[in-house]
């Protein structure tokens, strides 16, 4: 922890970045701080209620952010993939963002704890197990202990997307458009994703009305395709959509299962490697076609 | 939900025709089809197709629109792999099919009533074959009863407001 305060303090001090964004103890448990003075950087903390992907903020549209200056910001492996996206994307420029890596060994699947937990396989975030990124690579330091790797859970969400790829068609329906009825199009998944950051939505557009506004199930069904279809081949797998999503639907589920799709028709995986294109977008003379006729 | 919405009698699912929107390239499969108009080959009739300039510029939105106004099935065409007139147009589309394609038999939806196809400007007997193929797979399938009562139709509900009305009116003026 002293690690992170004392890069952040000399960061600021030097005029290296104007601002450091990462995470504070607060009345709630962990949350997002943004710290411009070097006396304040002893706030910061790094541990298992840290499951923020605070990359949401690098988001160019968001004026309020980029008028502070040059930023530093702490990030997990997840978020560095969220930052490799951007770049990808040309969102931001690698020379704007000064990247603080966070060896991370897994997060809480519920966060707002005044403590930090131990992880065991009941406390700890599903999308955490498996991952590939826990020391993230594009970063420009690295910090803190080496961690363990995150305990497997009760049910992985590979186990879940393939009891649900077991079920016949019917039921799959059945479970999605229940799922999907619940939401209230509130769009909290869309604004804390860091990847969502069309100028205009396709979702907010109303001529042509693509996405019908209102909140009945045809609606969401049409909503939550789109979200998903836009994250195919960029979805970090971060799971911060599911985290914010008020009424519960099980946002992680859909997103591995389109990892699953990229990785199985266009062998690819999703890195923090920003030169390596995403997969929509991109094409192969000889992808697979056999659903063609 | 109203019982007028949608009639799901088994009388009304045996005469079931099957109502199928496809969404085709301008250079090839339109021109196909239209080869296979011109040829008169005979063919099933319940197929309304929107051209488009380019299968790279259809978005998976328009299938879901298809849907949510009533379409049991979808094709999408276009020119063969090496044929598009922009290129590669048909080559982006390949690629957001085979996700869309995948995922929504992950949502549940019967891959009976997705068709795609590459159909030249000189295929027109291909064009009918994977037209009565589309058919017979959405037949088989049945309507998409799922997917419309996913919503009330607003000509539904405004048949209820408008019996309301009615009712009200004539309550005030007894």
């Amino acid at each position: 922890m002293n690690e992170l305060r004392d890069l952040a303090r000399q960061l600021l001090t030097d005029g290296t970045v104007r601002v450091i964004i990462g995470w504070e103890d607060g009345r709630r448990g962990a949350r997002p701080v943004f710290i411009t003075d070097p006396a304040d950087a002893d706030k910061l903390i790094f541990d298992t209620r840290c499951a923020h992907n605070l990359v949401t903020y690098l988001d160019p549209r968001r004026d309020d952010v980029v008028n502070l200056g040059r930023i530093g910001i702490v990030v997990k492996g997840c978020d560095a993939k969220a930052v490799a996206g951007l770049l990808r994307e040309a969102q931001v420029a690698r020379d704007d963002v000064v990247l603080i890596g966070v060896r991370c060994g897994g997060v809480l699947e519920e966060a707002e704890l005044r403590e930090a937990l131990e992880l065991n396989a009941d406390n700890v975030a599903p999308r955490c197990y498996g991952c590939d990124n826990r020391e993230p690579a594009l970063v420009d330091y690295l910090v803190g202990e080496a961690q363990p790797e995150p305990p497997r859970p009760t049910m992985t969400i590979d186990e879940r997307v393939a009891a649900l790829d077991e079920l016949p068609l019917e039921e799959r329906w059945a479970f999605w458009s229940e799922q999907f009825s619940k939401c209230v199009r509130c769009y909290a998944c869309r604004q804390v994703c860091p990847l969502c950051v069309c100028e205009l939505c396709v979702a907010d557009k109303t001529r042509p009305q693509w996405i019908e506004p209102a909140a009945h199930a045809r609606g969401n069904v049409s909503w939550n395709i789109t979200r998903a279809l836009h994250l195919a081949g960029r979805c970090v797998g971060c799971g911060e959509c599911e985290r914010f999503c008020p009424v519960g639907i099980p946002l992680t589920l859909v997103n591995r299962k389109l990892q699953e799709i990229v990785a199985q028709r266009f062998d690819y995986v999703v890195s923090d490697d920003p030169e390596k294109p995403a997969p929509i977008g991109d094409f192969r003379l000889d992808d697979q076609q056999e659903f063609i006729k | 939900m109203s019982e007028t919405m949608v009639k799901r009698t088994p009388a009304a699912d045996e005469a079931f025709e099957p109502r199928i929107t496809a969404f085709v390239c301008n250079w090839c499969t339109y021109t196909g089809a239209d080869l296979a108009g011109t040829s008169r080959l005979q063919m099933a009739s319940n197929v309304r197709i929107i051209r488009l300039p380019c299968t790279g510029r259809i978005d998976p939105l328009f299938i879901i629109k298809a849907f949510e106004r009533g379409a049991d099935g979808v094709i999408v065409s276009g020119c063969h792999p090496a044929d598009c007139h922009y290129n590669s147009g048909n080559y982006h589309a390949r690629r957001r099919f085979a996700v869309f394609y995948d995922f929504l038999q992950f949502l549940g939806v019967d891959p009976r009533r997705l068709t795609f196809s590459w159909v030249s400007a000189s295929e027109g007997a291909k064009w009918r074959d994977v037209v009565n193929e589309a058919v017979s797979n959405v037949r088989a399938a049945g309507p998409f009863h799922a997917y419309r009562a996913l919503a009330p139709d607003p000509p539904a509900v405004v048949d209820e407001i408008d019996a309301l009305l009615a009712a009200a009116e004539e309550g005030e003026g007894a």
